[in-house]
């Protein structure tokens, strides 16, 4: 608690006691005790006397703290001395709860966040100083000690260790890094010692940006806040305006009306007039649920984004990078005569000289040192593949066209992905499949898009027709397009747009990379794998820090958790302050109801906003 | 148009804060102002030209409604 709310509980737990006093002393002397309750809630409402009086001057008739002046100013006039003490006693415990609700969720969501490092070890002049991360430049190079957080973007120039990347992307499992790695800032050295050179300045570092993300998130409101903020603009004036009515009218039309009967009911709508219990709980929901996916490596950059996803309807998926690894793998190796590892050997030997994807694919299959002795001749055919002399053999690799150009009789191979056909002294060796690999969590997440209430999963790629269609079925996607250039993508985007229901959303994810108009077209962006990639993190609405695409899903669902809880709350504050209205109006209700309905419903209101940061999905 | 940032300090109640942006609003120098109870900031974008006259406007609105609160660019 900070020192101000420890003075305002202070003040409640004094005024408290004098009310208790006088209850007790009750009996003995009205007087006596009438002045004891007004000195209890000069203490506990001085502030808001004082305030409400500074703002009489200004015409905000309809501020909170006027309006509870006047309520328990009042309610002293028609004599129920204690009703007005209690009606500022519980005012000000409603609004301490909501201040010390407000400061704990903000403590926890900057908790989460807690990338921020504090300083750098900068080498300058041959010593080590330790200066603020603002303070270092490009180029300079800084120590990390086990323990210590990364404080700028740079690369690895001396040491090896674990990172932790936990506070950036949600993963538990520690990331390796050695010399010439690239390491971002905010992530944790676990083990050994690293000398980096950092390649960016602070306010250009990974760290910087996704704080300014988050720490910017609330700032773009979603309709529930701007519902909840024109409702309670019309919903004071017109309380107050019915309190006024109801003190006059009855009285001078009903015959044998009782004025302060009246009066009383006319101050405890004031009561209830203050719309503060609402207007907290929304913008407390949204931030505990930005702060909740933060947490597991989801960046969403605004509350509106957030109350969008949960009504996803269509997803529309990019698939190299974001369904498949995006790196091209050589899958299988199915060798005839050889061993499977001699028919790899050979391949990459004769390989061996060219920088062809595929070769590369290749050497990184067979992850040995290749002795370029061996291979004494090499050719390649444009467009079909390589000729090579290895250890004394003839080695052809390549495709179909090669095996039938040179007249050796292959097995056709109908897997998916690009055949690597291989021949040994002019015979059939076997053929090596080398393919993007379907990512093990999008086998995850497709079924849990389904669940969450997505009706159409959709791939859009540039890649070709066979490999979409085993990556579509193997995933059991709903559609998917093949070979499309980039602005097909946009144009089929356009078309998904149109199909939607309307309150439904498209979501577009990719990897970021060449996505910029698709990104922009749909209703959500989500940029995925988004640690280190500037452009991602510009251009999406939401950034996965790892290359899951099941957080795709938990971002639903903790959107659909917070749109519940403030659905909830909206419809429970409203339907309690228009209950205790009408009965008030009534006569029913007296103004002790009120002030526990509006405090009451302030704090639970509250509670259950707090519920969003412990969301586990 | 350039954004600028302020943290916003004793502003006390997620409807004040409505309120005030709600007033600054209607500074026609400015585009897309926003305050974050939860933050406790209020962004907005100018022109930077109009910056001077601009902040002169903002802190006497502010003055007006909220007289305890203090912006502070960051």
């Amino acid at each position: 608690m900070s020192k101000k709310m420890n003075t305002q509980l202070f003040r409640i737990m004094i005024s408290f006691l004098l009310v208790v006093i006088s209850f007790l002393l009750k009996l003995d002397n009205e007087l006596y005790n009438n002045i004891l309750l007004v000195i209890a809630y000069m203490i506990v409402g001085y502030d808001i006397v004082l305030k409400a009086i500074r703002n009489i001057f200004k015409g905000k008739i309809f501020d909170e703290n006027f309006l509870m002046s006047i309520a328990t100013i009042g309610a002293f006039f028609i004599g129920e001395f204690p009703e007005a003490v209690a009606v500022m006693l519980f005012y000000q415990v409603g609004e301490l709860f909501q201040d010390y609700a407000v400061d704990k969720s903000r403590k926890s969501v900057s908790e989460l966040m807690d990338i921020r490092p504090d300083y750098a070890n900068v080498y300058r002049n041959s010593e080590i100083e330790k200066v603020d991360p603002d303070e270092v430049n490009i180029g300079e190079v800084i120590l990390v000690k086990p323990g210590e957080k990364i404080p700028l973007d740079g690369i690895v120039i001396e040491g090896e260790s674990m990172l932790s990347t936990q506070a950036l992307t949600g993963e538990t499992v520690p990331r390796k890094v050695s010399v010439n790695d690239e390491v971002l800032s905010g992530c944790v050295n676990n083990n050994g010692i690293l000398k980096i050179q950092v390649n960016k300045e602070f306010g250009e570092s990974t760290v910087s940006k996704i704080l300014d993300l988050v720490e910017n998130a609330s700032s773009r409101k979603s309709k529930s806040e701007n519902f909840i903020s024109k409702f309670a603009k019309y919903y004071t004036p017109i309380v107050v305006i019915i309190a006024v009515l109801l003190a006059f009218i009855p009285p001078l039309v009903i015959k044998n009306a009782i004025v302060s009967d009246w009066l009383y009911r006319a101050l405890s709508f004031l009561v209830v007039s203050c719309p503060c219990a609402l207007v907290i709980s929304i913008p407390l929901s949204f931030f505990g649920g930005i702060g909740a996916a933060s947490k597991m490596g989801i960046l969403i950059k605004g509350s509106n984004y957030l109350e969008a996803l949960a009504s996803s309807e269509i997803v529309v998926c990019d698939k190299t990078g974001t369904l498949t690894e995006g790196v091209f793998k050589a899958q299988k190796v199915d060798a005839i005569g050889y061993s499977d590892a001699d028919l790899l050997r050979y391949a990459c030997y004769a390989e061996s000289f060219s920088n062809h994807p595929i070769s590369i694919s290749l050497k990184q299959a067979y992850d040995k040192e290749i002795n370029d002795r061996l291979v004494t001749k090499t050719e390649e055919v444009s467009g079909k593949g390589v000729i090579a002399t290895v250890d004394g053999k003839t080695v052809l690799v390549g495709n179909e066209k090669l095996m039938s150009e040179y007249g050796i009789p292959f097995q056709k191979n109908d897997e998916v992905g690009t055949i690597v056909y291989v021949a040994i002294n002019n015979e059939f060796a076997g053929t090596i499949v080398i393919a993007d690999k379907i990512k093990e969590d999008s086998n995850k997440a497709i079924p849990l898009l389904k669940k969450n209430g997505v009706k159409k999963i959709i791939m859009l790629t540039g890649d070709s027709e066979s490999v979409s269609a085993y990556v579509s079925n193997t995933l059991g996607l709903d559609e998917y397009h093949a070979e499309l250039l980039p602005q097909d993508k946009v144009s089929w985007v356009e078309k998904l747009m149109n199909q939607k229901s309307s309150s439904g959303k498209l979501v577009f994810v990719g990897d970021g990379i060449n996505d910029a108009p698709v990104l922009a077209l749909s209703d959500i962006g989500v940029a995925m794998g988004g640690l280190g990639s500037d452009a991602a993190i510009e251009a999406a609405d939401v950034v996965i820090m790892t290359d899951e695409p099941s957080k795709i899903s938990n971002s639903i669902q903790i959107s659909r958790k917070t749109m519940r809880i403030v659905k909830e709350n909206i419809i429970f504050a409203i339907f309690i302050k228009i209950a205790v209205l009408v009965f008030s109006a009534l006569g029913i209700a007296t103004m002790w109801l009120a002030v526990f309905a509006d405090v009451g419903v302030s704090v639970l209101a509250v509670l259950n906003a707090l519920r969003i940061l412990k969301i586990r999905v | 148009m350039k954004k600028y940032k302020f943290k916003i300090q004793n502003l006390d109640c997620a409807n004040c804060a409505n309120e005030l942006e709600h007033a600054l609003q209607k500074i026609e120098l400015l585009e897309n102002v926003s305050i974050s109870f939860m933050m406790q900031r209020l962004t907005l974008e100018c022109y930077e030209e109009n910056y001077e006259e601009a902040l002169e406007r903002i802190k006497k609105v502010i003055k007006k409604e909220e007289p305890d609160v203090k912006i502070e660019e960051v």
